[in-house]
């Protein structure tokens, strides 16, 4: 492999300008001429807008132009669209309500934007945005889900009859229902999984700047895919045709799905630099964020799972009601159906599975694809419901779930997914002796001297990665491929450029990415460089999101590679005289294996260019391009085992240990890797114990800080215990499986199986509050 | 308006900018140190981070014209030319940062923590002590790690394996 | 932020002169630790805004013998990490370590937060547990006259806190219950235990701020001992509820809080 090679623990080139202060993000730039937005947004949930004055703005010092939603539909801006198409079950399509950019008839969450204002300076743009006057007529509101599916609900969309979007089931019901008939034990369970709101640390920010001369259009925007923003911008919202907008998505401070989506404010400002002829910056403050960008989870479920007498499971029901929120956001749809029913499968060998999901607006904030999207609610329904049934058959849940395993693989699940490869009894055993199980009774007991209680759960998950082939996607409703394009671009003095359609808000792909060349050709990765988040460099991409830029953006790099090798190869032949096959590229050399004819890598590349010296016909330059298009999804899978103690007194839960123990396919940079990992459980202890998301009843939502809104903190964490087993994934070339979202899928049913196993009572939701450990603690001594 | 002097990362800057402007937007859009962030609107998050005459604070919830008169450290005045200060190299050697947003505030908490501290630093303390700054990416494992390596303070127990 | 002007003094004669010219749209700014975020969120708009940062009268720590007296310009870190207040009052110096994070106790002042009586700051609850005096530039009072109620202050216009003042009692002690989004106090309580009795301090959890909780004055000053609060009950109705947690659970908080500061009081 090489000391920078797969496998080997790389620090992070990227690393030097973060830790000095040279990052860049897009708050960070200005253009000449710059000036910035504010956006007047709607302090209601639900109204009519009657009027809008903007007179008053208008002549307030400093303000260049205040636009409203007439201006921007006179000017043909299309809706916001939602790009998958989920069927309800009686084959109706979902039913999508008009989502305008700017709300010009009616408001449907307290953020929505209605106007923004230009001015010279930020505080000038927000105190013009409060003169504008806009008159709404309030309408009765509903925020959640099971109250807007109510007979007499506050209506939302007139597309949309009952707030239903769409009434949808995965499996087979009657080969269910009549496992159920043969069960010896039903488990059954009401989940609720509580709505996240992501907060990477980079609020989002845009800065739209249309060159009239050129009549051109650049938006910079804290994105996770540039290229789908230009294709969804242009095909459907008509800011520009692709050719004349270019995308640019720099150094990006963290995304977990929310910077995935196309959201009204970059539309809005690239309408408005051209309107008001200046470049436009917005930067959301926190309680913006808060408000508009895409939430996550919010599920309700009633879970029913069938055992027989030797407890061997028969089946699972399972019946969702999901929180879509006022409008469908770009990938809302496949997120509480097909990145979610298809999981339901777990880590067990279940011969039938039915699930049936509703759809449903309310009066509150988008809800999206947040790290990892519909799998952690799969996992949490299905391991809080293992460890449930473990406990009402006083049977180990650590056995009851080995007993259940699925062995073989392939493996053909009830719901679609197709598992190629794992050792779920690896992960569980490396887990179980990481956590020294063996040791926990000691632990309780000793930790019950002390008057607190210990309690001990576990999670066995597995997720769909590696999103996605094209082709099945398509046939599930996708709007678009899933594939991952790459260009390696050798240039004459043998250093590469590696273009890629993955984007790095954080991952560390100008690291890992660089790595493949040193694996493939012994060079050091600082020769290499990594370009990505610029539609005008980058030919095509589709991002990065669902663990996806290993398994998929990877293979296309490597796909790339394959090419370069074999014409370097072919070059190095014919000046060696040697034969095609006998030529070995390695330590930054291309030789004839078994002689000491070589050429420096550089050599060969120079030869490339000069093309003085190239096989009769060879075009000269060393460059290629791949596009990589998956053959099936990729299933990461492990083993999480928390340790809690909990504060009689006060309810206050403290993670004493964490044992993660995963299983990604082949590792690449074990340190980044880790490093996800860390982050993932971060995020899924913060849902379990801390982050709550509330809206009265007025659909205010009363968490929109951090004053209210309950981020972990390095004092809410322990040291994790991370590790990895291998089974390699025969279904790309490197054998990746993905680390990016498993920290948060696999957690938080882990936690919570933890306190409720500590305080003896099974009654609990997420987030696990102290009053709430508390209460249920008080419940049953 | 008002008229400010004071020393940013050693070169005494002077300027005029309106009374209610922040030390973090005289910094990012004054003087072009956009390493300095902002996060949060309540105070809380700590990407704002800088030393004010030696010690850390807050740029987002101090006035530039409070800190006139003042020595101001940005991450930016951090490296020593091409040294870079330990605490970010040990960020770097621990991964103690991804996305990069909060680090410079994180790292200039950092270096403050140590000061008080110094090696008798322990990850208890080192967690209490980072109550003000958030970070979304790493869990914060290695950047405890990277703080009391950088400390030269020993590691946590669970980490000896490591 | 709405626009405003800034003004430094570097007397309190002259901060109470600029204030009285600029109006009562005017505010004094001391750490502007609670002053101006309230400010960025547009909920407060002064005119103009008092620094008095440099105002040295209102610097220092002086402790003699027993008695200890903190100008209200000190910050919270500088108590904290003062030794003679770490030698007279080993909980007082405890509880300043507990405010906020390091950035917020470098700039916060013990006089700007007083003055600003948020319900959940920590400063209320010791200075009513240790019979405190709250100096300003006009006059003196005790703490139990100073602290009105939510916000409120028997401080009249343009009048500055200069200083605080205490007897530094046989034992005491702050324990702090955190709000896990905030970070601020949803329960913070001060023992402190005297020869002619024992005081309690409260405060985060009062529906009308701090308080002094007299059952459990009382029954401490009998018996001081965690174990002396276990019968006593806390009336939901004066606590406050809110989505972080209800008026019966902050009531246990108070009790639990309560115990545990005994508890550190002690030395336990």
């Amino acid at each position: 492999m090489g000391v920078e090679g797969i496998g080997a623990k790389v620090l992070r080139k990227e690393d030097r300008r973060f830790i000095t202060g040279r990052g860049r993000y897009v708050d960070d730039m200005s253009v000449p001429g710059m000036k910035y937005g504010a956006f007047v947004r709607s302090p209601h949930a639900h109204a009519k807008i009657t009027g809008v004055d903007v007179s008053a703005a208008k002549d307030m010092p400093g303000v260049i132009a205040v636009l409203d939603g007439k201006q921007l539909q006179g000017d043909g801006i299309g809706n916001l669209i939602c790009g998958w198409a989920v069927n309800s079950k009686d084959g109706t399509p979902m039913k999508m309500g008009a989502y305008p950019a700017l709300a010009s008839e009616t408001v449907r969450y307290v953020g929505q934007p209605v106007a923004i204002v230009v001015a010279e300076t930020q505080a000038k743009a927000r105190e013009a945005a409060e003169a504008v006057m806009v008159d709404y007529e309030e309408l009765p509101v509903v925020t959640k889900a099971v109250d807007a599916l109510k007979e007499g609900a506050p209506q939302l969309h007139p597309e949309a009859p009952g707030n239903l979007i769409f009434d949808w089931e995965l499996g087979d019901k009657t080969a269910t229902d009549e496992a159920f008939s043969k069960a010896a034990h039903v488990t059954k369970l009401h989940i609720h999984n509580n709505r996240l709101i992501p907060n990477p640390m980079e609020p989002r920010a845009a800065l739209g700047h249309y060159d009239p001369a050129e009549d051109h259009y650049t938006c910079w925007t804290t994105s996770q895919n540039p290229h789908v923003a230009r294709l969804v911008m242009s095909a459907f919202y008509n800011v520009a045709p692709e050719h004349k907008l270019r995308v640019i998505a720099p150094d990006v401070g963290g995304g977990f799905g929310s910077k995935i989506y196309i959201y009204p404010e970059e539309i809005v400002c690239l309408w408005a630099s051209k309107r008001a002829g200046v470049p436009v910056k917005w930067t959301s403050d926190r309680t913006e964020a808060f408000l508009t960008d895409a939430h996550g989870r919010d599920h309700e479920t009633e879970v029913e799972l069938a055992l027989d007498a030797d407890n061997k499971i028969l089946g699972l029901k399972v019946d969702t009601i999901a929180n879509i929120g006022a409008y469908m956001s770009l990938f809302s749809s496949s997120v509480p159906t097909y990145l979610y029913a298809t999981l339901l499968s777990g880590q067990y060998d279940i011969p039938a599975i039915h699930a049936n999901v509703r759809a449903v607006y309310t009066n509150t904030a988008p809800v999206d694809a947040y790290r990892g999207a519909g799998r952690p609610e799969a996992t949490y329904v299905v391991e809080r419901t293992m460890e449930t049934a473990a406990r009402e058959l006083g049977i180990s849940p650590a056995e009851f779930r080995r007993k259940n395993f699925i062995r073989s693989f392939p493996h053909q699940t009830p719901v679609i997914m197709n598992y190629d490869a794992g050792d779920f009894e690896a992960c569980l055993n490396a887990g179980m002796e990481a956590a020294d199980v063996a040791g926990f009774e000691g632990r309780r007991q000793e930790a019950q001297s002390r008057g607190k209680l210990r309690g001990l759960g576990m999670s066995c998950y597995i997720e769909a990665c590696g999103i996605a082939p094209s082709k099945a996607v398509g046939s599930l409703g996708a709007g678009v491929g899933l594939w991952e394009s790459a260009e390696v671009r050798v240039n004459p003095v043998g250093t590469i450029e590696i273009l890629t359609g993955s984007h790095s808000h954080g991952q560390g792909h100008e690291t890992t990415f660089a790595q493949l060349v040193a694996e493939r050709f012994g060079l050091p990765v600082d020769n290499v460089q990594i370009v990505h988040g610029d539609t005008d460099k980058v030919q095509f991409g589709m991002g990065t999101y669902g663990s996806r830029s290993g398994a998929v953006g990877m293979s296309a790099i490597h796909k790339a590679l394959d090419k370069v090798e074999a014409k370097a190869k072919k070059i190095a032949a014919h000046v060696l005289e040697a034969d095609e096959g006998d030529i070995v590229i390695e330590n930054g050399e291309v030789k004839v294996a078994g002689t000491d004819k070589k050429l420096g890598w550089h050599e060969v590349c120079l030869g490339a260019y000069t093309a003085h010296n190239l096989p009769d016909g060879m075009e000269p330059g060393l460059k290629e391009g791949a596009f990589y298009d998956p053959t099936n999804f990729t299933f990461p899978a492990g083993c999480y085992i928390c340790e809690v103690e909990v504060d009689p007194d006060t309810g206050v839960t403290e993670i004493i240990q964490f044992v993660a123990a995963d299983d990604f396919g082949r590792v690449i940079n074990p340190m980044i890797v880790e490093g996800q990992v860390h982050g993932g459980l971060a995020q899924g202890i913060g849902q379990a114990i801390l982050e709550g998301t509330h809206y009265d009843e007025t659909g205010q939502l009363t968490t929109a800080s951090y004053m209210d809104y309950a981020m972990p903190r390095a004092w809410d964490l322990p040291m994790f215990k991370v590790s990895t087993t291998e089974t390699i994934c025969p279904g790309n070339p490197l054998g990746m499986k993905g680390c990016g979202e498993a920290g948060a899928i696999g957690s938080p049913p882990a936690v919570i199986n933890a306190i409720t196993d500590a305080i003896g009572n099974n009654d609990l939701t997420m987030p696990a509050t102290p009053e709430k450990v508390w209460k249920a603690l008080n419940a049953v001594q | 308006m008002t008229d400010i002097t004071m020393t940013v990362n050693g070169r005494e800057v002077s300027g005029s900018v309106e009374d209610r402007t922040l030390l973090v937007q005289y910094l990012r859009e004054n003087l072009g140190l956009t390493g300095t962030h902002v996060g949060c609107d309540t105070s809380q998050c700590g990407a704002c981070v800088v030393h004010v005459d030696g010690k850390a604070v807050k740029a987002c919830t101090m006035l530039a014209a409070q800190a006139s008169g003042s020595s101001v450290t940005t991450i930016e005045g951090l490296a020593q030319g091409a040294d870079l200060h330990p605490v970010q190299a040990a960020f770097r050697e621990h991964h103690g940062l991804q996305c990069g947003f909060c680090t410079p505030g994180m790292i200039m908490t950092a270096v403050d923590i140590i000061a008080r501290h110094g090696s008798s630093l322990d990850e208890h303390t080192v967690r209490e002590e980072l109550d003000g700054n958030i970070c979304r990416c790493t869990g914060y494992h290695n950047i405890v790690k990277a703080i009391l390596s950088a400390a030269g303070a020993s590691q946590p127990q669970t980490m000896a394996a490591e | 932020m709405y626009e405003t002007t800034y003004h430094r003094p570097t007397s309190l004669d002259e901060a109470a002169r600029l204030a009285s010219e600029m109006g009562d749209e005017a505010k004094y700014l001391s750490g502007g630790m609670t002053l101006i975020p309230t400010m960025k969120q547009r909920l407060a708009a002064p005119s103009a805004l008092i620094d008095l940062r440099h105002v040295g009268d209102l610097k220092g720590i002086s402790v003699n013998g027993s008695s200890i007296r903190i100008g209200g310009g000190t910050t919270h870190a500088e108590i904290a990490a003062s030794s003679e207040i770490q030698s007279a009052c080993p909980g007082f110096a405890g509880l300043a370590q507990l405010i906020g994070d390091p950035a917020v106790r470098h700039m916060g002042t013990i006089g700007g937060s007083v003055a600003n009586f948020d319900p959940a700051a920590d400063y209320p609850a010791a200075l009513l547990a240790l019979g405190a005096t709250v100096h300003t530039n006009k006059r003196e009072m005790s703490a139990d006259d100073f602290f009105v109620g939510m916000f409120e202050t028997a401080l009249e216009e343009g009048e500055i806190v200069t200083a605080v003042s205490f007897e530094a009692p046989e034992a005491s002690a702050y324990e702090k219950f955190r709000n896990p989004a905030s970070r601020y106090a949803m329960c913070g309580v001060y023992v402190a235990k005297r020869a002619d009795g024992v005081k309690v301090g409260v405060t985060g959890a009062g529906a009308d701020g701090a308080f002094r909780w007299s059952d459990a004055e009382q029954a401490l000053s009998s018996n001081f001992a965690p174990d002396a609060v276990g019968g006593l009950s806390v009336s939901e109705g004066d606590m406050v509820g809110d989505i972080h947690g209800s008026s019966a659970y902050r009531a246990n908080l108070v009790k639990v809080v309560t115990k545990r500061a005994v508890k550190k009081a002690l030395g336990q």
